[in-house]
């Protein structure tokens, strides 16, 4: 074994499909490099398990850089791993040590099912956004961007939501399953510039109606997505997403 | 376009109850620990006798009573509904937890904590009020102007006890952790979270939730261990 190399002990929720019991299976590995990320780890894992003819371990990833929001891991505990502000694809096993034991586990959400081992159905987000997640715009030549003055403070606090990279972290850590820190940030993103003020009322109406139809529970207001979430989005989003239900069922 | 769902059955609607009752239930709790402080000002009682007379036949007081008992139900209600629907979204829970790195055991716990706040509740309940409007079991002792009510005497007796006063005083506790969350969360829950006012609601909530059950928690301390000594 190579100086600083380590050996852990994984063990991994296994579940064929949606329909089987799952369980945690363990797995020793040996030699893991601290420059490895995560995801590399399991690469490496998986091909020991298919030279052993055994079944490797499905998870979900594509971006691997932090932008996709795939890298759906819940790990010792928490989403994306013991580091805050970083997706699951951005750890490293450097954050581990010898003899460290790793639980894995998928998100756990109703909305959520488990497809197959690690991976899970995230379409409800996806149903969020296609209930109100968007703008309505004529086609035609996009216009002069300095047409439309935005206040700096609206276009970072927008900016800022729009970081979101719906991951559903959010989803996973929260012990109600809520997702509201997920749709505040949708609704937040454009409620905060003039483009998104014609639907804005009726956005977050249906939006906030499919996220309940979706089986997501309710927010109490923990805080635990706020620290979890890999992009930083902020609970101020929820306040806004509140507000402007209130003001949206009260007068429109 | 409006969508047709009721404000009142959604996951937000809801919350926004949660919040405004639980506010209403927070300017309550200072009105009630007002008139306690009279015994802390005169051990004589009278004054708490004063107060505790004009609380209890005082047509505006006496129809907030309903009011309150509302507030309670429906904060309660709201509360057993919204849980059972969270529990729902996850059967299934996770082999590790890490929620103590990212949130307070208190945020988790308000069900229990609010379980613990209802069943004191009904035992105070039955210690005063019950026995002010109904005498079920012998009634309030009569106060020096015939027909009012000694509370101040009830109170003697009550606080005699010491499990009581334990009773009383770990009750206190768990409305303490209760409010600590509860009361800057119900601002968010209604939407009221600025960048100029959060800081300032949260500190008034901390403040406000050791000082409320400490007042609190010191009546049934100073009857037993001073007035009745
Ligand atoms: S709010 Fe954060 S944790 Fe939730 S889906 Fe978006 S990026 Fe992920
Ligand atoms: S794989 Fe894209 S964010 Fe991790």
């Amino acid at each position: 074994m190579s100086e600083g190399n380590m050996n852990l002990t994984l063990k991994v929720w296994r579940q064929k499909n949606q329909k089987q019991k799952g369980e945690l299976v363990t797995y020793p590995v040996s030699n893991v490099s601290p420059d490895m990320s995560f995801l590399e780890m399991f690469d490496v894992l998986n091909e020991d398990l298919v030279e052993k003819g055994q079944e490797p371990i499905a998870f979900d990833h594509d971006c691997r850089e932090g932008i996709c929001g795939m890298c759906s891991m819940f790990i010792n505990g928490r989403p994306h791993g013991p580091k805050e502000g970083i997706t699951t694809c951005q750890l490293h096993m450097r954050s581990f040590k010898d003899g460290d034991t790793v639980v894995v586990e998928p998100w756990r959400a109703t909305a959520f099912p488990v497809i197959k081992d690690l991976v899970v159905d995230r379409s409800a987000f996806d149903r969020i956004i296609a209930a109100g997640g968007f703008i309505s715009v004529n086609t035609g030549n996009a216009q002069d961007a300095n047409a439309l003055p935005i206040a700096k403070e609206d276009a970072d606090k927008s900016f800022e939501a729009a970081a979101c990279i719906g991951c559903g972290a959010c989803v996973a850590t929260c012990k109600n399953a809520s997702a509201m820190l997920f749709v505040s940030a949708k609704v937040s993103q454009l409620a905060l510039l003039p483009q998104g003020q014609p639907e804005r009322y009726s956005r977050v109406q249906n939006m906030v109606e499919q996220m309940d139809k979706e089986g997501f529970g309710n927010c109490t207001n923990t805080g635990a997505c706020e620290v979890e979430c890999p992009k930083g989005i902020s609970l101020e989003n929820i306040a806004r997403m509140n507000r402007d239900y209130l003001v949206a069922k009260a007068a429109h | 376009m409006s969508s047709s769902s009721s404000f009142f059955t959604s996951s937000l609607g809801r919350k926004f109850v949660m919040g405004i009752t639980g506010i209403f239930l927070i300017t309550f709790l200072i009105v009630h620990v007002g008139v306690n402080a009279m015994v802390f000002l005169d051990s004589s009682g009278e004054l708490f006798n004063t107060a505790a007379h004009f609380m209890g036949t005082n047509w505006l007081i006496r129809s907030m009573e309903f009011v309150l008992f509302a507030g309670i139900i429906l904060h309660i209600v709201q509360s057993v509904v919204l849980t059972r629907a969270n529990k729902a979204a996850r059967p299934e829970g996770y082999a590790v937890s890490g929620s103590n790195v990212n949130s307070k055991w208190y945020s988790r716990s308000m069900g229990l904590l609010g379980t613990l706040i209802l069943m004191f509740l009904i035992i105070h309940l039955c210690h005063f009020w019950v026995e002010a409007r109904f005498g079920i079991w012998g009634g309030i002792p009569e106060g020096t102007v015939a027909g009012t009510h000694d509370m101040f005497a009830q109170m003697k007796i009550i606080f005699s006890n010491p499990i009581i006063v334990a009773v009383y005083v770990l009750a206190m506790i768990s409305l303490s952790y209760h409010l600590m969350h509860g009361f800057q969360s119900a601002f968010q829950s209604l939407g009221l979270n600025h960048y100029k006012y959060t800081p300032a609601i949260k500190a008034i909530g901390i403040w406000y939730s050791i000082i409320v059950p400490v007042l609190f928690a010191l009546m049934p301390l100073y009857v037993h261990f001073v007035i009745n000594k």
